[in-house]
Order: C-alpha cells, then sequence, then structure tokens
C-alpha cells in the first residue's frame, strides 16, 4: 500500500497531551486512538482536517512548518498569502502596511492566492461546458478532496481536474519570476496557511506531479510575526519596497469564502461548509437521495477558510471584514497585465491529474475475508456494552470492534468487559489495571492534583 | 450474512436509512464502488416507496462473496397492477408527497435498472414484497 507515503501535518505533542478523549471524539473519520496515554493519529486514515487541533484542551496538537529562516535560502522569496489572511487584520490597518512589515520581515515578493481565480472560474465553466457526470466536486478545499478519497471512493471522478488557487498562483509566480530572469533555484515560493489540509498536499500533493510551492509558513505564525512589527511602530506610513501590488477584485476576495465558488459556477450550485455537515451532504449524493446538482462547492472548516484552524481572529469577524471590502470593490476590474500576459501559460498548467480512490473502509482487500471478520464484527458487539465512552481508547463500540478484528485491540480494552471478567474471576485486579495504564498512562489512576480543573491546577 | 432494518411508513426524515447502513456494510467489504452504488440506489427507492405508501416494512439484506439479495416486505396497500406501475412516470403519489420531491413514477423503473434481478409480489390490501439481487461480479 502506498498509503505510508502521505505526509500528515497534523502531529501530537506527547509532552502536552495528557490523554483525554476530545480530539478522538471529534475526528470525523475516526483516525484517533489512545495508546499509552497518549493520542495517536492513523495516518492513512487522517484528512488533515484539523478538528482534532480544534477540539484539544490543551493545544498538544500542531500543525508542522517550515523553519521560517528557510526562507533565506532563496534570492527571491515570494510569500503566496490567502485574502483570508488580511481579514484578521482590524480595518484600520491597510493592506499596504501589511505589505511592507512583510517586506521588512524578509519577502521579497508578495502575492495573493486568489489572483487566479478569474481564469480558474474560466476553466471550469468550460468544463462544466464539457456535459462532465453530475454534480462536480470543487476541488479547493484539501481536506474535502482527501474525504472523499478515502471515505467516499465513488465519488472521486466528481472532482474538478482542476487545481485550486494557491497552486495556480505558485506555477504563475515562478514562471513569471523566470521570464523575468531569476533562475528556478534562487526562487522560493513559500505558502502561508490557514490550515493543515493545505500543507499535506503541499508536501504529499494528490493527483498532481509538479508541485511550485518550496514551504509552507503557517499563518498564525506569521500574523504575530506581522502584528508584533505593526504594534511596535510609531511611524505608520508603509514604506513597500515591492513595486505594484495589484488589488484583489471582489470575486477574489470572497473566493475561500462560503459561496465564493458556488456563486460564480454555471447551473445549480450549493454551498457547504463544515465537515460533518459535508459528510451527511455526501452520505445523500452517493445514495442519489439529491440530484440535479450541477456544482457544489464543499469546505472542511466552518465559514470556510475563514474558520481555518491556523487563523487568530473571530472567523465571523474576518468574514465580515472581507464581505465589506469586496462590497467596496464591487463590479470593478484590475487587469494586471502580467497575469494576463500569463493567461495561456495558466491556462495550460492548471490541469489536475485524476485523483484514486483509497478507501479506510474496507475491512481487508478479499471480499470473502472481509466478510468473515465483518462477522466477527458483530459477533463481538454482542458483548461489548454500546455505551461508546472511549475508555478502552477507540472512539465507539464500534471501533473497538473492528480495531479487535485488525488485531490492533483486546477485547479486554473495554473496562465494563474487565469488570464482567473480574466478576468471573477470568481477570485479577492487578492486571485489570495494567490494562487501563496500557491504555491511559502509568500510574494515570493516582490522585493528581495539578491535572486540568484540579485543585492545584498550573501550580 | 443478514442484515435486518425496520421501515417507517410516513416517516421520509428516516428515509435511506436502511441504504446508508447497507452501503456502509458493501464499503467495508470492499465491493466495487460502482456496484455499490446499483445496490444503494436500488435499495434507496425502495425504501422509499415504503416510506411512502406503506404502515411499515422490513428490510433484509443478505450478503454472500457473490452476491446481494434484498428482501423489502411491507405491510400496506399493495400494488393492484404491477406491469403499470412498472412503467416510467407512473405514479400514484399525492401532491404533497411530490411537493417534498419523491413520487415522480420512477420507483420501480429505477430499481429494475440498478438491479440484476428484480421480483415483485403483492396482495392488494395487505401487502408488497420486493426482492432484489445483484451480483458483485457483474
Amino acid at each position: 500500500m502506498s498509503d505510508e507515503q502521505f505526509y500528515h501535518a497534523l502531529k501530537v505533542d506527547e509532552d502536552t497531551c495528557f490523554g483525554c478523549t476530545h480530539c478522538m471524539h471529534d475526528c470525523p473519520t475516526g483516525a484517533i486512538r489512545l495508546r499509552n496515554g497518549k493520542a495517536t493519529i492513523r495516518k492513512d486514515w487522517c484528512v488533515d482536517c484539523g478538528e482534532c487541533m480544534k477540539s484539544c484542551p490543551v493545544d498538544a496538537i500542531y500543525v508542522e512548518q517550515d523553519d521560517f529562516i528557510e526562507i533565506f535560502s532563496y534570492k527571491y522569496r515570494v510569500a503566496i498569502v490567502p485574502a483570508v489572511f488580511f481579514g484578521q487584520f482590524p480595518e484600520n490597518i491597510s493592506e499596504e502596511r501589511i505589505l511592507s512589515v512583510m517586506n521588512e520581515l524578509g519577502f521579497t515578493h508578495v502575492f495573493q492566492a486568489e489572483h487566479t481565480v478569474d481564469i480558474i472560474n474560466e476553466v471550469i465553466l468550460e468544463f462544466q461546458d464539457t456535459k462532465p457526470e453530475k454534480p462536480l466536486i470543487s476541488s479547493f478545499c484539501p481536506a474535502i478532496v482527501r474525504l472523499i478519497q478515502v471515505k467516499f471512493p465513488a465519488l472521486v471522478d466528481h472532482i474538478v481536474p482542476v487545481k485550486p488557487p494557491i497552486d495556480a498562483s505558485a506555477a504563475f509566480y515562478k514562471y513569471l519570476l523566470i521570464e523575468k530572469g531569476a533562475t528556478a533555484e534562487e526562487i522560493g515560493i513559500f505558502y502561508v496557511t490557514p490550515c493543515a489540509a493545505k500543507i499535506a498536499a503541499v508536501k504529499s500533493p494528490v493527483g498532481d506531479d509538479q508541485n511550485y510551492v518550496d514551504g509552507v509558513i503557517n499563518m498564525d505564525f506569521l500574523y504575530n510575526k506581522v502584528y508584533q512589527v505593526l504594534k511596535s511602530q510609531t511611524n505608520t506610513s508603509s514604506t513597500i519596497k515591492q513595486a505594484a501590488f495589484p488589488q484583489l477584485t471582489s470575486k477574489g476576495l470572497k473566493w475561500s469564502l462560503t459561496d465564493g465558488e458556488a456563486d460564480h459556477m454555471k447551473g445549480r450550485c450549493l454551498a457547504i461548509d463544515e465537515i460533518h455537515n459535508v459528510i451527511d451532504f455526501l452520505e445523500r449524493l452517493e445514495n442519489e437521495e439529491i440530484s440535479d446538482v450541477d456544482f457544489l462547492e464543499l469546505r472542511a472548516c466552518d465559514q470556510s477558510c475563514a474558520g481555518g484552524v491556523l487563523l487568530s481572529g473571530n472567523r465571523f469577524l474576518g468574514v465580515e471584514r472581507l464581505r465589506n471590502r469586496a462590497r467596496a470593490l464591487e463590479n470593478k476590474t484590475f487587469q494586471t497585465e502580467e497575469l494576463e500576459s500569463f493567461r495561456n501559460f495558466i491556462k495550460k498548467n492548471i490541469h489536475l491529474e485524476s485523483l484514486s480512490p483509497r478507501s479506510m473502509m474496507k475491512l481487508d482487500e478479499d471480499m470473502s475475508a472481509a466478510l468473515k471478520k465483518m462477522q466477527r464484527i458483530r459477533h463481538i458487539m454482542c458483548f461489548l456494552p454500546g455505551i461508546d465512552c472511549g475508555a478502552c481508547g477507540a472512539p465507539n463500540c464500534q471501533s473497538l470492534a473492528e480495531d479487535i478484528v485488525r488485531k490492533e485491540a483486546h477485547l479486554s480494552n473495554c473496562v465494563f468487559i474487565q469488570r464482567m471478567m473480574e466478576k468471573t474471576r477470568k481477570l485479577s485486579p492487578d492486571h485489570a489495571i495494567r490494562l487501563i495504564e496500557n491504555t491511559w498512562g502509568k500510574d494515570r489512576l493516582d490522585k493528581d492534583c495539578k491535572k486540568k480543573g484540579a485543585k492545584n491546577e498550573g501550580m | 450474512m443478514e442484515f435486518k432494518y425496520d421501515v417507517e411508513g410516513g416517516n421520509f426524515a428516516k428515509a435511506g436509512h436502511a441504504a446508508s447502513a447497507v452501503k456502509k456494510v458493501l464499503k467495508q467489504l470492499n465491493v466495487n464502488p460502482k456496484v455499490i452504488k446499483r445496490v444503494v440506489v436500488a435499495l434507496y427507492e425502495g425504501e422509499v416507496n415504503v416510506v411512502a405508501h406503506a404502515f411499515k416494512g422490513r428490510i433484509i439484506a443478505d450478503i454472500d462473496p457473490s452476491r446481494i439479495y434484498i428482501k423489502i416486505e411491507d405491510q400496506g396497500p399493495g400494488i393492484p397492477d404491477i406491469d403499470l406501475a412498472m412503467q416510467v412516470g407512473y405514479s400514484t403519489a399525492s401532491s404533497k408527497v411530490r411537493e417534498m420531491g419523491f413520487g415522480a413514477g420512477m420507483g420501480l423503473p429505477n430499481m429494475k435498472k440498478n438491479a440484476d434481478k428484480l421480483q415483485i409480489s403483492s396482495n392488494v390490501g395487505k401487502g408488497t414484497v420486493v426482492e432484489l439481487t445483484t451480483y458483485f461480479n457483474s
């Protein structure tokens, strides 16, 4: 299986994780297990949506990023920044000031990811004219693309074979600089990401062999850095070293927000945000309960990218700011000559290679073997209590039963089964405690007044 | 291996429950996604028929490595003329049901299209039995 190659940006900080069940219960693909008192993420099941990070009470889940110093290994240091980055700042801080701080921090060029949305829009509309199987599903959100690959393999063919704006913009800017005389090695393209899924997509792109992004910087990291400089500035005038910073159109500003794409496609278009909503919708779509939809914009985060796990501000305020700014720019077009001259290049390089399903659902490649396993699971479920407490280290009884059949857990991991075994003297109390410690860590049940919520918390 | 699902007549909010459950099972068994789709579409139609027309029903799905056999049994008005019901576009659905997006007269024809074998028997005033078989390697 090639699943092992999949890079995941979400990591568990084992020193901080104290072993609760929040992330395990919130993971929409059931990819988290508790082992030895720490959360572990199953690589081939994780879609990098970031729900675990949002639910962690102690910030033990983090997004791995490239070291900022790495930007200085390049002569031309390009930051590709999505519009939601600017939406986090209060309205009295202008884009120009933010840009000048980014120049100060070391970026020689700043380019907004959504500059290529008009061309992407055009290509998708042309593709819609070829009457593909309905509905088309946007490839914009990398967590959704992965979700479909692992959980809805039959829908993989519905994903629009057009790259998302960040990839198109990265490709464009690299070629623009080469055109202007830079060599490929001198150019470092860094994407400022609002989410974990995008990092994973950059490090291990799905359905795309060529990758123009050289590194990824977490949006919260850059936000703090920029904000710190802004706060210490006494002189509020900006000095932009970069020649022209083209203005995004109203469409570009709103593209990554909910309805950003759906508003501009042909036919009946629907926008659905938040991953559980998306899963529910895709279930119905698969059953053909829903038909006659032409285009689906699906985003893993509530409020789409404004709700990205690496954003610092409140997502509703971010959406409001971007919409306000978009309103002021309505009906205005900003022709950036450079972008226009590369229109054909972008259109040619925007095609997304076909994606392959990699179902996480199957119990076995061989159907007879899978049937036997399923029979065993159903048998095991006769004994498990159906409480779904998570005390076994799996999110629910069904998952434990499946883990047992996969030989990754034992029936005695269930604390209620342990009780029954103690009653029938098949298990000694000491052994039972050891079993619990295997899942929840050594001495986990000892008195500890420093734990979260206890009387000496933080002391 | 046998699976049983109860279907409540008149409750459209729950229509599709059995289809989703069977879909999950077939995915776990690594059945070809295209075959899964056919089975699920046919089953969903059958499930909606029970919800729309009958008082209550029961779905039994039996799976072996070669095929899935589904029996949809209901207690309801029955179908007086099965040949007529099989015609595309023929519908007895009330306007209320049509407003909800059901009852376009495609149910049985769509089931026939998506199953390898379809057998219907009905007893007017008592109920209907629909049997579907789909082979995994067809």
